[in-house]
């Protein structure tokens, strides 16, 4: 008990101290995104501080652990999800400034690395010839507990009757990046990812993708909203990330964009 | 390469050490030299944290720290944020994981030095105080400054505890071996394979200086 008091009287000291250095130039609002907008979003932030606009972080992850991460405390100040329910829920805890607006919708794509046995097509007929064949070394998928991505590949996977046969080969990511990460590797014959993170650099001319229809998962209606201790800088980005700039970034990232830009809902 | 994770690193080892080198020394020489009741689980609770996995450690951590806490609201209340995603929190998430890192190589230091070269200081007359900095501090120190490299090293390379506790948060809580999670993650395989040399580099000039020193101790009084 001692020992954590005292502890605790250090930890205190120490984050004064920290206090004082937050205090000094007001840093720049950290922007917690899902990984689906990885590079999409970079783009839209290299493209927002070029125009001469403060800069701002961004940090990447899958929907759910973010929302966890902010219902815990982190100092973010917007959240762009994958999906409308961690929006939602961060909403109706208090955390958020309203129900936010919805920016993208976003888009699944079969993909496989070249090299790869597997021909990709909309209807996995590659991928259930392949299963068939005992040829899948290794599936991956986000995970669908926490990333959106992983909830809809899972939809489309259930769909089409693979979901119990592939249970032996999937990888799961932690968000639907690390997922095209493995998927991109070679151990996978390939994996169920985001349109925007195969047109990446990092991933373009990796290998062959097909999208998948839209009417075989429920839709990735990707809302984002400003949190409560969104500063000025994050509510101007907040702004331009509903304008047409953005807009066509995302558009060329794959996304389908909702009507118009349109006031925040609720 | 990461220069805001790489320094983030360094002011994380250091002030780990500054607060945990100072509670090393006293609670090693105590548990070296003293017996008392229940002495057997202080040494457990010590080593605790090398047995237990870093996501229990990290689970708990988040628990206690985050906003939902008591201790959160606490200290949202006192400083205006809860521990968790801060500065403030890795730094005491980091001190608990080095507690056995900084104690134990300190209190095998003081446990060496032969209990009649402290009886002869005493018989000459010396004071408590003034032994302690005379001939103790002076022949424990290889252990001293092994304790402070291993804590130092341990930092930099700790990873599922930061990783839960702090998230992943530029200049506040993306240390060098988060930095290199998330280049991986952003298929920036050079920058994070540059990074990832940087804490190989570290992790063996760290293992060769607690070597020499260990020679050193054993020479001295083997």
């Amino acid at each position: 008990m001692a020992r954590v008091l005292f502890l605790a009287t250090l930890l205190s000291s120490g984050s004064t101290v920290v206090g004082f250095h937050a205090m000094a130039p007001a840093p720049a609002p950290v922007i917690a995104a899902a990984s689906d907008l990885k590079f999409a979003l970079e783009e839209v932030a290299a493209r927002y501080a070029a125009e001469g606009h403060e800069r701002v972080e961004l940090v990447f992850g899958s929907s759910g652990l973010l929302s966890r991460q902010i219902q815990d405390g982190a100092p973010f100040e917007v959240f762009l999800s994958a999906d409308e329910e961690f929006v939602n829920q961060l909403a109706d805890a208090g955390l958020a400034r309203d129900r936010g607006v919805l920016y993208a919708l976003g888009r699944l794509v079969l993909f496989a690395p070249s090299g790869s046995p597997l021909v990709p097509d909309p209807e996995l007929n590659g991928l259930r010839a392949l299963l068939e064949r005992g040829a899948v070394t290794k599936f991956a998928i986000a995970n669908p507990a926490y990333a959106p991505y992983g909830r809809a590949a899972e939809a489309v996977l259930r769909k089409r009757g693979l979901w119990e046969r592939l249970q032996r080969s999937l990888v799961l990511g932690d968000n639907v990046a690390q997922a095209a990460q493995f998927a991109s590797t070679g151990n996978a014959v390939g994996g169920i990812l985001a349109h925007s993170l195969v047109l990446a650099p990092p991933l373009r001319g990796q290998g062959k993708y097909v999208r998948i229809p839209e009417s075989d998962h429920p839709p990735l209606r990707q809302r984002m909203v400003l949190l409560k201790r969104a500063g000025p800088t994050a509510e101007d980005f907040y702004r331009y990330l509903q304008q047409t700039g953005a807009r066509e970034i995302l558009h060329r990232f794959g996304f389908a964009l909702p009507g118009g830009s349109g006031p925040p809902e609720g | 390469m990461d220069w805001a994770a790489f320094s983030l690193s360094l002011k994380l080892g250091s002030a780990t050490l500054a607060v945990l080198l100072p509670i090393s020394l006293i609670a090693g020489r105590t548990l070296a030299l003293q017996t008392f009741r229940g002495k057997g689980i202080a040494e457990a609770l010590v080593a605790l944290p090398l047995v237990l996995p870093p996501a229990v450690l990290g689970f708990y951590l988040l628990v206690a720290f985050g906003a939902r806490s008591p201790l959160g609201r606490l200290t949202t209340g006192l400083i205006g944020h809860p521990l968790a995603f801060s500065f403030a929190g890795l730094l005491a998430a980091s001190v608990l994981i080095n507690i056995p890192f900084g104690i134990q190589p300190i209190q095998r230091a003081f446990e060496a030095i032969p209990p009649d070269i402290r009886e002869a200081a005493a018989c000459c007359g010396m004071s408590r105080r003034r032994a302690f900095l005379a001939i103790e501090l002076p022949l424990a120190w290889p252990g001293i400054l092994s304790a402070a490299v291993l804590t130092f090293a341990h930092t930099l390379g700790e990873f599922g505890v930061v990783l839960m506790v702090g998230g992943n948060i530029p200049n506040e809580t993306r240390t060098l071996s988060i930095a290199i999670y998330d280049r991986m993650q952003a298929f920036d395989d050079r920058a994070a394979g540059l990074m990832a040399a940087t804490l190989l580099l570290v992790a063996l000039a760290t293992l060769t200086i607690t070597h020499v020193l260990g020679r050193r101790i054993a020479r001295r009084h083997g």
